[in-house]
């Protein structure tokens, strides 16, 4: 493996895979704290050099964290297909994002190669692209999945709605929700993050959504965020969850952080295909974001692109029906401006969708970072070309709960009708009934919650 | 499906032609048009509604009092109305003040909390360098060393966070509904401080030093746009170094608006007392 270059007269000399990955990634406030980053452009652009010549043989025979001392590894490991990994092994991973962007390699051929790559694979391809390149490429990649619909075709922008309360009030939160539907959004899941992280507070809210989802036929799913372990609690106790939650780390160590590890979701998996109310046989929710393991002081030097792309490949065992990288919600110590969340939002989404997830985006920034909503505005035109499944929907975009601002009910909206794409078609055609859209544009009624009164 | 919904239903379908046939023919719907200019006003502020025909008028008015959420905005085409987008703007622009503001002196005096300080040094670094918020200067620690009572049954810290308005509006109820609602459980606290510049696990050095058995911590949230006056309590079985964070109990949105504070000092005490009877915290107790 070589790991030295000549950039503009210099020479560098790298002392490990775990570095030129670390130093190729685009800049980022996470990995300076981490004290793995760049020093300067130069040695980053040495680093993308080096890192483009080795090769995909190179990158598994050098695993950064050993199978033997980590589960998320041994998950990734054991996911790939000898045979296809056979027939690439001597790429080199210049030539694997080239081939990424060949006109003829179409969904079907990505779909067949993700078989054959590991996360750190993926998330080197990620590090040799421009942010178009991003864009182009997970365009082509179009996964669908189904809980109690199908979303994630080509042309469909579906949307969360994310109705969360300040004290987990249920009229509260059924009004925000009220106002979600009547712009169309909810396909993705009706998904409500509790204050209270307890098994009463979860059945009350899973009882309440599944309600309203009855009355009104609504053909979408519902989810409470709470720790996996207080949902199991409350599925056992009887309450309707057609899927389960859980956010996710790339690391053994950085889960167990969460209060995790793959004997758990496999314990939460079988419960839910036995016990949930969803259809399936897609039923989990997964939430990621780059900088989770640092913040756990869990990331065993390893950059956090590289760890992004490791959640993804914990979550792809689970074959969910949702996932979503919540993208600046950690804060400023990890993506420190607005340029970097938007190439981190591109880099988890094509990193997701190459490794066949359904992946949406939490467009977001928290106050103490240096961004606004004009950032978001951009990012989400930015993933509605690269073909997102959904966006977070909360209202005017300013999570009551979260204290953070993502995507608004409006932009969803707006995105569909800007951008020619359109709700998820069961979820479309029970609008159209309700008489909130026709002809994939909001009607005059539509933004008046008290529809569902 | 039953025959009256099936009826109400169809109703509806009715209502939507006629109102869509109206509005194809008539000027654009009256929130759509221009509304005279009404100066966006100051902190208490009557929601207003602006869905200019709804199916049922009263019951907007209930759901949008239901929930601080920014709801019953309408829109002009897919985009919000003016008004609305700006009142978001000026709540940002609030928001990102309350980050560089420091506690009240005078309030932290009259609880008697003396003051320490992390290795943060500004607020730029603060924010930067999560990992300085979480280590006392020296200078601090041999000042807690002096002052406090070590091996307290229950420690309690304030910190200023991420907004010391949270500080200033909340501590005043939080704080002695706490120390009452231990002393109604029995249990005692040790010498209460304020942490200046302080993260989460700042509690698991002062853990170390003081050897508390429960641990609680006081801290300004990240402001929100609702509120940037929004107090957590982290609770802690035994915080030591390498504790994690699902080890923590947390208590979030303590302000007016959502918890209010003296039901959360009350609601600590309890926790509190759970923790030290099941000797554990975070995502291991049984509520």
């Amino acid at each position: 493996m070589k790991l030295a270059t000549t950039v503009l007269g210099r020479t560098y000399q790298f002392k490990s895979l775990k570095e030129v990955l670390a130093k190729a990634n685009e800049e980022k406030s996470g990995d300076q704290l981490a004290g793995i980053a760049a020093e300067d452009a130069k040695e980053r652009i040495a680093a993308k050099l080096i890192l483009s010549d080795l090769t995909l043989a190179d990158l598994r025979n050098n695993p950064l964290l050993p199978p033997e001392t980590d589960e998320v590894s041994r998950v990734i490991e054991e996911a790939v297909n000898e045979k296809i990994f056979g027939e690439i092994r001597n790429w080199s991973i210049a030539e694997l994002r080239e081939y990424l962007l060949r006109q003829d390699t179409d969904n079907d051929r990505i779909r067949r190669l993700s078989r054959g790559l590991t996360s750190e694979m993926v998330a080197a391809a990620a590090k040799l692209m421009s942010n178009l390149d991003l864009v182009q490429a997970a365009g082509k990649i179009e996964v669908v999945t189904h809980c109690n619909i199908s979303i994630g075709q080509r042309g469909v922008l579906s949307g969360r709605a994310q109705p969360n309360h300040p004290t987990d009030s249920v009229p509260g939160i059924m009004a925000s929700l009220y106002e979600a539907l009547s712009y169309g959004i909810g396909d993705a899941v009706i998904g409500i993050n509790p204050v209270i992280d307890s098994a009463d507070s979860v059945k009350n809210i899973l009882n309440a959504t599944k309600e309203g989802m009855e009355k009104w036929n609504i053909p979408t799913q519902n989810c409470v965020l709470a720790h996996i372990k207080t949902q199991m609690k409350a599925i056992r106790q009887g309450a309707p969850a057609d899927m389960v939650f859980q956010s996710l780390a790339g690391t053994e160590d950085g889960n167990r952080a969460f209060g995790i590890d793959v004997a758990m979701l496999d314990e939460a998996d079988e419960l839910v295909r036995r016990e949930g109310t969803g259809t399936g046989p897609n039923l989990w929710y997964f939430e990621t974001g780059q900088g989770s393991e640092l913040s756990a002081e869990a990331h065993h030097g390893i950059d956090q692109v590289t760890l992004e792309a490791r959640c993804y490949g914990l979550a792809r065992k689970y074959k969910p029906f949702i996932v979503n990288t919540v993208v600046g919600f950690i804060g400023p110590e990890y993506l420190y401006d607005s340029k970097q969340v938007i190439r981190a939002g591109l880099e988890d989404h094509f990193m997701g969708k190459l490794q066949q997830l359904p992946m949406g985006v939490d467009v977001c920034y928290t106050n103490h970072m240096k961004a606004d909503q004009n950032d978001m505005d951009n990012l989400a035109v930015l993933l509605a070309a690269a073909g997102v499944n959904y966006i977070i929907g909360a209202p005017m975009a300013d999570d009551c709960m979260l204290n953070y601002q993502s995507t608004s009910y409006h932009d969803i909206a707006t995105l569909r009708e800007t951008m020619r794409l359109r709700p998820a078609p069961e979820f479309e055609r029970w609008l159209n009934r309700m008489g909130i859209m026709e002809n994939g544009k909001l009607t005059s009624q539509a933004g008046d919650p008290t529809l569902f009164l | 499906m039953n025959s009256s919904f099936q009826l109400e239903q169809f109703v509806d379908r009715v209502m939507a032609e006629l109102e869509k046939k109206l509005a194809d023919t008539l000027p654009p719907p009256m929130a759509e048009r221009m509304e005279p200019m009404t100066p966006i006003d100051g902190e208490t502020e009557i929601p207003t509604i602006k869905v200019p025909l709804p199916r049922w008028a009263e019951g907007l008015t209930e759901l949008v009092e239901s929930t601080p959420a920014r709801i019953g905005v309408w829109r002009t085409g897919t985009r919000p109305l003016t008004k609305e987008m700006l009142k978001f703007r000026r709540d940002h622009a609030a928001a990102i003040d309350s980050i560089y503001g420091e506690a009240n002196a005078a309030l932290l005096e009259r609880f008697g909390l003396f003051a320490v300080e992390t290795r943060y040094e500004n607020t730029e670094n603060y924010l930067k360098r999560p990992d300085m918020g979480r280590i006392v200067t020296e200078a601090g620690v041999s000042m807690i060393r002096q002052s406090c009572k070590p091996q307290p049954q229950v420690q309690i810290v304030v910190s200023d966070g991420l907004s010391a308005n949270a500080i200033d509006a909340n501590l005043a109820d939080v704080y002695p509904a706490l120390l009452d609602s231990l002393d109604a459980y029995g249990l005692r606290a040790g010498t209460s401080f304020f942490v200046r510049g302080g993260r989460v696990a700042v509690m698991d050095q002062i853990g170390e030093l003081l050897q508390p058995d429960a641990f609680v911590l006081l801290i300004g949230e990240r402001p929100g746009l609702v509120s940037s006056k929004s107090m957590s309590a982290y609770i802690c079985y035994r915080p030591r170094k390498g504790t994690v964070e699902s080890d923590r109990t947390v208590i979030s949105n303590i302000h007016s608006g959502g918890t209010p504070p003296v039901e959360a000092g009350a609601y600590i005490g309890t926790l509190v007392h759970k923790m030290l009877e099941q000797k554990t915290s975070g995502i291991n107790l049984e509520m």
